[in-house]
């Protein structure tokens, strides 16, 4: 505890010492981004812009296109179609040296026949920069990151954070445009994972950079993301703030792949007239937020183990089958007559196994959903907002 | 603990004692060879045949000179001024120049050397193009070098034959080169193909990030990582190339000649010239030997190689 604690000292002083602020960093624009493979349409057609000094996430299962679109960032894959825009300039079809990008590959592809200061050096000897200016370089780098005793180090012998901080010193030496990472830390082991992600996190505030980071792991696309876009089967399903994605799911893919227990869904038959707010759960009236799109025919009530709460009054009801006990809270297992339902409830709540509650539903975190395309039917505070302003 | 650790022991020593006995029939003929080279042609051919003898260097002399006998006259008349001059007169002979080996020899390090540097080369070349582009055709062609290691390389010598007289390469150190590279060639781009796909993808994407082209990044990331496989590759090369007997006798006579052909040709004066041959052979030895030994520690990874995981 005190080691990480020891981290962030570190990182609170290089907020002083003014080192490695990046002057060149950029917006990068995606418009229209096709990549096929032959038969297989890897990204269909991805459109959306990372913000200057922005920690960007791509989120999704594996095969959804994320690392492809990423790759075609980087330049290590040319597009089908579309344009990558760096810092105003169109790269779509240019090289990757031609790019100014500095890429984190998972493995860290540390070039295994030099050693530690080679390595980070690698970049500025192709640019041909001087050797003082390099050896200076390099060692600013290298006190970034704390691994100045390891310089002379061959890094086959390497502990895994070890690698990965001599892959990120590879990427900050040159002061690119911007960082793409292709999941830094799926080759970590967990305690240093956590680590790790806060010292990722840590030097892209520092550097002021912007980072395109990959990953499937929906808990690291929260912990550090500033926005996140979530992918499935190549196209994009939603693109937004952690907290915006998190309670307001644009589709049923995204409710179900973020959130440990995912989000709930109790399926229904009804009609939705516009701007309806109440839906009707097996013959009970249940309130939510206004229906943005109309329709009838299958839909999904869609709530968050947390958002539901055991309330004697409520007239909609179910069974309690089961309770998982996590300490801080619990995991309550429910039949009810639309579906079985997971809550997350205090910890000291008595449980009952076999007891009929009524449940209670937090109705500005609910979201309906359409069965038959999956996306959701409420509107959202940014349609709202929209309808508003 | 000692009735676990005993029989371990024992089995170590027969097993040991099995290594060194396989080693000594293996090495048998090397050594009949190197020893005969230093015998007296008359001690090549006794029977039984001397294990112990009096060791002479009138093999080697003869492998590298020509001789004529001479009068005692002449011989009287032109002592003999060091030491193989002493040996050759002491046979009533004088040196008459050089013999041709030297220059046999220095035809096989040229063809040898320079068909493996030529197969390794291409081969290198063509081995990480199949490895990391889409090749059209990539298996079918891949097939089709591997199908002209299928018959034998001498089932086409006379095509070849024909081929070369009528392109004016019988008998040129380029002709030769030439086809050791073609035969090589194969085996060359299957087994660093092999080597280079081995080599992880994302360093070389690494390097074009770092801002090299693709040619560096060949140059400084995949090629340092496959000098295990290029040295080993060279080694099976050179092996086949310095060896190579059938079309060396086919195709050159003279000026390009090599060693192998030429080494059964030295015929001392009375008969086969036995020890002179064993000199010969033992000499043809070196340069493979000495070339093994240095980049052996290669070798030794290039044979394991996948067998261990970094």
């Amino acid at each position: 505890m005190s080691f990480i604690c020891f981290e962030y000292d570190l990182w609170d002083m290089r907020a002083s010492a003014d080192i490695g602020d990046c002057g060149s960093m950029a917006e990068i624009v995606v418009r229209n981004l096709r990549k096929e493979f032959g038969a297989f349409t890897a990204v269909q057609s991805s459109d959306f812009v990372v913000a200057d000094k922005e920690f960007f996430m791509l989120l999704g299962p594996s095969g959804c296109g994320k690392t492809t679109t990423l790759r075609m960032i980087a330049g290590l894959e040319l597009p089908t179609s579309g344009q990558i825009l760096i810092d105003g300039e169109e790269v779509g079809q240019k090289p990757a040296s031609q790019r100014d990008i500095a890429f984190v590959f998972q493995m860290f592809a540390l070039y295994p026949h030099l050693n530690v200061r080679k390595n980070i050096s690698y970049p500025l000897i192709s640019q041909g920069m001087h050797r003082s200016e390099i050896q200076e370089k390099v060692l600013e780098a290298a006190k970034l990151l704390g691994i100045e005793d390891i310089l002379n180090r061959p890094v086959s012998g390497l502990s895994g954070g070890d690698r990965q901080r001599v892959a990120l010193g590879r990427a900050i030496v040159r002061n690119p445009k911007c960082f793409l990472m292709d999941e830094p830390l799926g080759a970590l082991d967990a305690e240093f994972r956590e680590r790790m992600a806060g010292e990722l996190r840590s030097m892209h505030d520092q550097m002021g950079a912007t980072t395109v980071y990959v990953t499937h792991d929906q808990r690291e696309a929260m912990q550090m993301g500033d926005r996140i876009v979530v992918m499935n089967h190549g196209v994009i399903e939603q693109i937004g703030t952690p907290q915006d994605i998190y309670d307001y799911p644009a589709t049923m893919f995204v409710a179900e792949f973020i959130g440990s227990p995912p989000m709930n869904f109790l399926f229904f038959e009804d009609t939705l007239a516009p701007e309806a707010d109440t839906i009707t759960l097996n013959g009970q009236s249940i309130s939510i937020r206004p229906v943005s799109t109309a329709g009838r025919g299958s839909f999904a009530f869609g709530v968050r183990p947390e958002h539901i709460s055991f309330d004697d009054m409520s007239p909609y009801r179910g069974r309690i089958d089961a309770t998982e006990y996590l300490g801080t809270t619990q995991i309550v297992t429910m039949t009810t007559p639309n579906g079985s339902l997971k809550a997350r409830l205090a910890a000291d709540i008595k449980i009952i196994v076999g007891d009929s509650v009524g449940l209670a539903f937090r109705k500005e975190l609910v979201t309906i959903f359409d069965c038959e395309s999956g996306v959701a039917v409420t509107s959202s505070p940014d349609q709202d907002r929209q309808r508003n302003g | 603990m000692s009735s676990i650790t005993e029989p371990r022991q024992t089995w170590k020593l027969a097993a040991g004692l099995l290594v060194v006995f396989y080693a000594l029939v293996t090495l048998l003929p090397l050594l009949w060879i190197i020893s005969t080279g230093f015998k007296t042609p008359s001690d090549s051919i006794a029977y039984p045949p001397k294990i112990l003898f009096e060791p002479t260097f009138e093999g080697y002399v003869n492998l590298f000179t020509t001789q004529t006998r001479q009068s005692e006259e002449f011989l009287a008349n032109n002592p003999p001024t060091n030491w193989y001059e002493q040996l050759v007169h002491d046979k009533g002979m004088v040196i008459a120049g050089p013999s041709r080996y030297g220059e046999r020899f220095f035809n096989s390090l040229i063809i040898g050397f320079g068909s493996t540097f030529l197969s390794v080369f291409l081969g290198t070349l063509a081995a990480y193009a199949f490895s990391r582009y889409r090749v059209p055709l990539k298996d079918d062609l891949l097939f089709f070098i591997l199908s002209t290691r299928m018959m034998p390389p001498i089932a086409v010598a006379i095509p070849i034959f024909l081929m070369f007289r009528s392109l004016g390469l019988s008998d040129t150190h380029a002709g030769m080169i030439l086809l050791y590279t073609a035969v090589n060639l194969s085996l060359a781009v299957w087994l660093l193909k092999g080597f280079i796909d081995e080599i992880p993808l994302e360093y070389e994407e690494a390097a074009l990030i770092d801002g090299y082209t693709r040619f560096q990044a060949f140059r400084k990331v995949v090629l340092p990582q496959a000098t295990t496989g290029i040295a080993s590759t060279a080694i099976f090369c050179l092996i086949f190339s310095w060896n190579e007997y059938a079309f060396a006798v086919l195709l050159t006579s003279g000026s390009a000649q090599t060693a192998p052909p030429f080494i059964p040709t030295i015929i001392g004066v009375g008969g086969q010239d036995w020890p002179a041959v064993a000199a010969g052979a033992t000499l043809f030895l070196v340069p493979v030997m000495v070339f093994t030994i240095l980049l052996r520690k290669h070798l030794l990874r290039g044979i394991t190689f996948g067998a261990v995981r970094k």
